[in-house]
């Protein structure tokens, strides 16, 4: 059955190729979402080619034709994949990667209106499955923009976090941690492992933790700054936070967030004059000149 | 009965925590732990715990009552040697242990002790 049903989209495919493909290239090469400045025209036809010739692979082994997940369509799959995979590093946009699809509709139609023309019934029937096999193909390909680019969200988030939590050492015995941008849990919690293995590197007693490039600090961040402190006080580390600017000072005590266990200073050369005492070390001025 | 052994080191007492803990163990060293210091009139504890890998809330919340048992029985206790995930794990469970006192390793832990014994209160000199 399901062959007989593929017959009018099978027919107009598989009839003169060549014909339907170089009207499909000019279709799109007419169209305004045409980027001739990005793509070359042999490219273009060599892309065209390959899609007509997946599509009517399929159709002619009787695929399933609605369902695009079916196993049957694996290699238009791969073939659409590469090609948006292709698009999308020449710059274009994700509809205008669907259009190359779409664009098909057009002389699909032509075609079934010439050989339906008697029976507008199947007429309708027919134009109606290849639209939606054609949709659903060039969502496909939006699907796969949109993967590629949430893919390089996630990467260039897990760089920014490794990137954002260097902790350095000041004097032997005393480490800094400069902290950038917004504190979340997921931060936090590479802030303090990071932390905690160089306190067991460098055998540190001293980490001074400085705030002076956290935007804002509300309860979360400030509850996430308390739990690095704690867990640098449970490895024998006492902690100093520096760096709190007029405005987070005001705010830390409006939001009512109790600091009384930590010892905060406004900066960082404050922390470590602190840091340098409690490690019974002092700084002076040279007397040789 | 397994048990984890308790040295005596001068006025110190020194538990070294080498198998994973489970709460049988637990209770038993709160019980040998106080009789101890009772017994020896020992005035710190050191508790290593640098071979322990896991670490439930029960255990921490041993920890803490060995500290403040200790307290009631005049000795300061001091836990070194925390594995930088089991101290993650503590302060996830809330249990920001706040009557220990902790050092990185034995030697540190040793040398907070022995200030605290050569302190200025007194109490603890020999």
């Amino acid at each position: 059955m399901a062959t007989r049903e593929q017959a009018p989209i099978l027919s107009v495919i598989g009839w003169d190729e060549s014909q339907l493909l170089s009207e499909w290239i000019a279709h799109q090469l007419a169209a305004t979402t045409m980027r001739r400045d990005l793509l070359k025209d042999d490219e273009l036809q060599e892309q065209s080619r390959r899609f007509l010739g997946a599509l009517r692979a399929v159709l002619q082994n009787g695929g399933a034709e609605q369902d695009i997940t079916a196993p049957a369509w694996g290699e238009t799959r791969a073939l659409l994949a590469d090609i948006a995979q292709t698009r999308a590093r020449q710059g274009f946009s994700p509809s205008e990667t669907a259009t190359f699809v779409f664009s098909l509709k057009q002389p699909l139609f032509e075609r079934l209106r010439g050989n339906l023309a008697r029976d507008p019934a199947a007429l309708a029937d027919a134009m109606w499955k290849t639209t939606t096999l054609l949709d659903s193909l060039g969502l496909y390909t939006t699907e796969l923009y949109q993967k590629g680019r949430e893919e390089m969200i996630a990467r260039q988030q897990q760089e920014m976090i490794e990137l954002s939590t260097p902790v350095v050492e000041l004097w032997d015995g005393i480490l800094a941690l400069p902290l950038i941008g917004t504190l979340d849990s997921a931060r936090t919690q590479v802030v303090m492992e990071t932390l905690l293995q160089k306190i067991v590197d460098t055998g540190a007693g001293i980490a001074i933790i400085d705030i002076t490039g956290v935007p804002t600090v509300d309860t979360l961040v400030a509850q996430h700054l308390l739990k690095t402190v704690a867990a640098a006080r449970l490895m024998g580390a006492e902690c100093i936070i520096s760096g709190i600017r007029p405005q987070i000072a005001q705010t830390v005590v409006h939001l009512g967030v109790d600091l009384q266990d930590v010892i905060t200073k406004a900066t960082l050369a404050d922390a470590f004059a602190i840091a340098l005492r409690k490690a019974g070390l002092a700084v002076g001025p040279s007397a040789a000149k | 009965m397994e048990r984890i052994p308790i040295l005596k080191m001068g006025d110190n007492l020194l538990v070294s925590i080498q198998v994973d803990m489970h709460d049988r163990l637990a209770m038993t060293l709160q019980d040998d732990l106080t009789a101890r210091i009772a017994e020896t009139r020992a005035r710190g504890v050191l508790i290593d715990i640098s071979a322990l890998e896991i670490v439930d809330s029960f255990i921490g919340r041993m920890l803490g009552n060995i500290a403040a048992m200790a307290r009631v029985l005049d000795a300061r206790t001091v836990v070194v040697g925390m594995r930088p995930a089991v101290a993650i794990t503590l302060v996830e469970l809330g249990l920001s242990l706040p009557g220990v006192r902790t050092a990185l390793n034995v030697e540190k832990g040793m040398e907070l002790i022995g200030s605290r014994a050569a302190g200025p209160d007194g109490r603890h000199q020999a």
